[in-house]
């Protein structure tokens, strides 16, 4: 009971929280020196036709109309017209998602796996060389930019072994080669993701390590190995969950970097080209959408965090 | 307290291979500022792309500007960079996590929920944000970054102030009388003052990241200001014929945000044991 009522109150937080998030995107993207439509065009435009575009982009219309207009389509699926391209926007956006999303779930898998064997592995040999060396290669990890990473897989794995190519998606038609193409964007948006998650993995272990309940597991014959993966890991993932979902925002944000190294046709690459095709209602939606993501996800670790551990239900918490 | 004595017992050698990265960095950047081997923006097109030699250390790229010259030139803008965008989240997130600590209740509530609603915005999406509308520039990349980086020490700062507050002292001084401004300058920014410093430090190795990708994607650094961010991007475009060109760049950034990030371990050490167990 207290856990489906936490769970309202997340999901009316989120959608306040979605409210807001639209209002300042609409403020930031919309508190323009001059007008939308005269950027678009240029200094050479004529006034009639700066005009005509404004009347066309309903940009002639008062900010809470245009606000109400945009919200009002987007919950019916209906986000409006890109300029650069002449065609809906809901549907572009959809054709990037379809490879963002999985480049981002491919990389956060990745950094999982790598976070949780590095983490309990550094953890368990706590002060050991073993554990200096993945807490040193975990340093390195968070200070090698994404795009670095992504033109250094480019340089060794397409440049000189000429195994992948060095960019481009052939879409998913081909689904082997398409997941192939993904391989090295994931992991060069995964590699700081790893490292970040496995450090937090191996602190939030080390404080498992100490509790009671641990001496209790070991003092009743649970062997070490055994005790530390039932036991002390699920106790760690309250943090681990917190960080992951506070990390996918800079997941989505690398994503839009790593995407443009390796030409992928993703969200990151529509909103950057339509920032130099000032097609701004485009970059408006996406930054909103991933708003959305992001919002949403750390909606759902909140839940899945009060579901694991009954302490955060309470109010007080 | 002899905190010379501290530093050597409890800093250890993260502290200072850290902070000899950060000061090579510094040095670069103030080296840059008298004296590069070439003029950072020269163009040279005969001479362009060639590899490292005496005349050129690490080469030119593909307009035959020196490469050496580019990336000591390029610490600046990184350096400038951080330092803004830290100190628009120190003295912003500060003041507001200052008044969370006093303020308690309805206010202290709305603080701490805008600053988990600051984190669904990255630097790179705010900055998208203000470029797509006002045009690429450092002065968009810095505000970009400055707002991303109140909330991390506001909500710092709260946490931090909190627990000083509830400590004797404090409770004595408001006992006596004393106003939240004066407490706020006298005991609770002397004590949390360690935490800030470990925690910039930090937030400069992200904005430097921030800053380098930006540039990268041309939304930050516009030229002919050097920056190592766009040094990738063009190093990219020649990736077949001047492989080299991708490394330097790379290995600036590489270099200072571990020496950021190890000297603020370091440090975390030798000001503030308790953060150690906490973090």
């Amino acid at each position: 009971m207290a856990m489906l009522f936490y769970a309202i109150q997340r999901i009316a937080l989120f959608v306040a929280t979605l409210l807001f998030a639209s209002l300042i995107v609409f403020a930031v993207m919309n508190i323009l020196p001059g007008n939308a439509a005269e950027t678009m065009l240029g200094p050479t435009a004529t006034p009639e036709a700066v005009a005509a575009l404004s009347h066309k982009l309903g940009l002639d219309s008062p900010a809470p109309i245009r606000y109400a207009h945009w919200i009002g389509g987007a919950l019916h699926g209906d986000l409006g017209l890109s300029y650069a391209y002449g065609s809906p926007i809901g549907p572009l956006i959809a054709s990037s998602l379809a490879v963002s999303g999985p480049l981002a779930l491919m990389a956060m898998a990745l950094a999982t796996f790598v976070a949780l064997t590095a983490g309990v592995y550094a953890a368990d040999r706590r002060g050991r060389a073993g554990d200096a060396v993945v807490m040193g290669l975990s340093q390195i990890g968070i200070a090698v930019p994404n795009f670095w990473l992504a033109i250094l897989l480019v340089l060794i794995f397409a440049v000189s072994l000429r195994v992948v190519p060095a960019g481009g998606f052939p879409g998913w038609r081909e689904p082997a080669r398409a997941v192939g193409a993904l391989i090295l964007p994931a992991i060069a948006l995964g590699a700081a993701q790893a490292a970040v998650l496995t450090r937090v993995t191996r602190s939030a272990l080390i404080e498992a390590l100490n509790e009671d309940f641990m001496r209790t597991a070991r003092a009743k014959g649970v062997p070490r190995r055994a005790a530390l993966w039932r036991h002390a890991l699920p106790n760690a993932m309250t943090p681990i969950l917190t960080i992951m979902g506070l990390q996918f925002a800079n997941l989505i944000a690398g994503a839009i970097v790593v995407e443009n190294v390796f030409v992928l046709p993703g969200l990151g690459r529509l909103m950057l080209q339509s920032i130099s095709n000032r097609d701004t209602l485009v970059v408006e939606n996406g930054v909103m959408l991933l708003a959305v993501i992001v919002i949403g996800l750390n909606s759902i670790v909140d839940i899945a965090c009060a579901a694991i551990d009954p302490r955060l239900r309470a109010p007080a918490a | 307290m002899n905190l010379a004595a501290r530093f050597r017992r409890r800093g250890g050698a993260s502290l200072w291979f850290g902070a000899a990265l950060v000061a090579a960095l510094i040095a670069a950047a103030a080296l840059s500022l008298i004296w590069t081997p070439y003029p950072p923006a020269a163009i040279d097109v005969p001479h362009k792309l060639a590899p490292p030699s005496w005349a050129h250390w690490f080469g030119t790229d593909s307009l035959g500007r020196d490469v050496a010259s580019q990336a000591l030139a390029g610490s600046r803008i990184s350096i400038l960079v951080g330092v803004i965008a830290v100190g628009i989240g120190l003295v912003f997130g500060v003041v507001l996590g200052l008044m969370a600590a006093f303020a308690r209740g309805l206010i202290e509530d709305a603080i701490m929920k805008l600053s988990d609603f600051v984190f669904a915005f990255p630097a790179l999406l705010s900055a998208i944000m203000l470029t797509s509308t006002y045009g690429p520039g450092v002065v968009n990349a810095i505000i970009a970054i400055g707002v991303y980086n109140v909330p991390i020490i506001a909500k710092l700062t709260r946490a931090t102030a909190n627990g000083v507050l509830a400590r004797e002292y404090a409770l004595a001084a408001r006992a006596a009388g004393r106003g939240p401004i004066a407490i706020a300058f006298d005991h609770v920014l002397p004590n949390i003052a360690p935490a800030l410093i470990v925690q910039a430090t930090i937030q400069f190795a992200i904005a430097i990241l921030a800053e380098a990708a930006l540039s990268y994607l041309g939304l930050g650094a516009q030229p002919p200001q050097a920056s190592w961010g766009k040094m990738l991007a063009d190093a990219q475009n020649v990736l077949y014929s001047a492989p080299w060109l991708a490394l330097y760049p790379g290995v600036a950034i590489a270099l200072s945000v571990l020496g950021l990030n190890l000297l603020g371990d370091g440090l975390r050490d030798a000001l503030d044991p308790g953060l150690k167990a906490r973090s």
